[in-house]
């Protein structure tokens, strides 16, 4: 359904993807983790065309992804995106950020448009705050909105670029939720994430990124709980050891 | 003077000078709409990505900027007929008041546009939306919420700059005031009546915005 080869990007003299190379079916979940900096975010920016790319083929439902081409925007409409900031129009009501897509972009009726939206909120647990305004939402519930509005455009696949980097421990679990319900009907999801229980148990798949190549890939208990490469294996010694850190500071 | 004649005086001379405000308040209103719209064309010129047209309304924002009101005016009304062109007093105040304003109103609303977060226009852009729509439904609404602080101050200002298009003939209350008292000489009775009808029409003017300023704040706040 997605397919990226030997995918090059460079901003000025450094190069942030040095070939990398990812083929994703319909209905799976992959899960994209790596260091910060590592080139996972680009990669997912790059198959919506949020961000261009020198070398190497994109390939959305069959399409080139070509950011310049006036075809990218029916590309974008057939997957959503969830920003690690959330990233919701702070004008508008929960309920009409929900029925943006669908009435602006989509043309649907406002009628239809508003049950859609309702519906989904539903699904995330918000309809209650349908009147409320992004601000005075928790990043957690923000975050649920968002992925209402990317679901109301009746997506094929959903792409999550770090959707619960940004909130505070206890509202991830609310986030995470709402995605593993969403994997459980099948949706093709790609995921950059941090969370590596939610990776190992939703994940078709996981990649490992390290300095702009996939260093290793496999299933997610192959990649996270027997890593081959000592890379992979460094990177998850310290991303499974912050708990236990985390622990350890003096409670006030 | 004793009091009862300032009254005396004043209701002598309130009528032409109301009919006078009330061309005030029409050049004003219609030199600020003329203003705004010439205004957010120019900021969208200087925002585009060809950079011959950011160049271009660049120059065109410096060039009007470096003219004083009060020529821009002379040359609207005197020289354009030697072209051509014949506007009267009043259409001429509008426009070359309009034109004048116009650098400030761009910059407001460039800044505006600039201050709303970039994730905006990123989700705006994941959903399928094309530049003009993202322009109408998502960036301009918010960058007008950040400019409206300076774009009421706009209008406070061209409320009382309106009185340069006295200077081209145009009968609005500085001027009405000007000819009362040039053919009465009770220049302190005309004038303090002149300066109280601006307040009149300025501070109400001043109390509204900051109404509807935090009116609009409150569904605008960032997470």
């Amino acid at each position: 359904m997605i397919e990226i080869r030997d995918l090059h990007k460079r901003y000025g003299a450094h190069e942030v993807l040095k070939g990398v190379s990812l083929n994703v079916e319909a209905g799976q979940v992959v899960c994209l983790i790596g260091p910060s900096g590592s080139g996972k975010s680009t990669v997912l920016r790059c198959i919506n065309g949020l961000e261009t790319y020198e070398g190497g083929e994109i390939r959305a439902f069959g399409q080139p992804v070509d950011v310049r081409s006036p075809a990218i925007r029916q590309l974008r409409c057939r997957m959503g995106m969830v920003f690690q900031r959330f990233n919701l129009f702070a004008h508008r009501s929960v309920l009409d950020n929900v029925m943006e897509g669908p009435v602006h972009v989509l043309g649907q009726a406002r009628g239809p448009a508003r049950a859609l939206a309702l519906d989904l909120l539903d699904k995330v647990g918000l309809v209650d705050k349908a009147q409320a305004y992004p601000a005075q939402l928790s990043g957690g519930q923000q975050q649920r909105v968002a992925i209402a509005r990317a679901l109301a455009m009746k997506p094929e696949a959903m792409l999550f670029d770090e959707p619960t980097s940004a909130l505070d421990p206890e509202l991830v679990g609310d986030v995470l939720e709402v995605m593993r319900a969403l994997a459980r009907e099948g949706m093709t999801m790609i995921v950059v994430t941090h969370e590596m229980g939610f990776a190992r148990e939703v994940a078709d798949r996981v990649c490992f990124l390290h300095s702009g190549t996939i260093v290793e890939e496999g299933s997610s208990a192959q990649v996270l709980g027997a890593p081959r490469h000592a890379r992979t294996q460094d990177f998850l010694r310290r991303v499974l050891h912050q708990p236990a850190q985390a622990t350890l500071e003096p409670t006030p | 003077m004793s009091a009862s004649q300032f009254i005396e005086h004043a209701r002598e001379f309130m009528p032409i000078l109301l009919q006078g405000a009330v061309v005030t308040v029409e050049v004003t209103l219609l030199s600020f709409v003329f203003s705004t719209v010439l205004g957010l064309v120019l900021a969208l010129t200087r925002l585009s990505p060809i950079r011959a047209l950011a160049w271009g309304g660049g120059a065109v924002i410096n060039l009007i900027r470096g003219l004083p009101i009060i020529v821009q005016l002379f040359y609207i009304y005197f020289v354009l007929p030697d072209i051509g062109i014949q506007l009267t007093a009043f259409q001429a105040g509008v426009i070359g008041l309009g034109i004048a304003y116009s650098p400030y109103q761009a910059e407001n609303f460039r800044a505006g546009i600039e201050a709303v977060d970039p994730g905006q226009r990123e989700a705006a852009l994941a959903m399928g939306m094309g530049p003009a729509l993202i322009m109408r439904r998502v960036i301009l609404p918010q960058a007008f919420r950040i400019a409206l602080p300076p774009y009421g101050n706009t209008l406070v200002m061209m409320l009382k700059d309106s009185s340069l298009v006295s200077t081209i003939t145009v009968a609005e209350m500085t001027r009405a005031g000007q000819l009362i008292a040039s053919s009465t000489f009770q220049n302190m009775t005309v004038y303090t009546l002149v300066a109280l009808l601006y307040l009149v029409l300025s501070l109400p003017l001043v109390a509204g915005l900051k109404k509807l300023e935090s009116h609009l704040r409150k569904g605008a706040r960032r997470p």
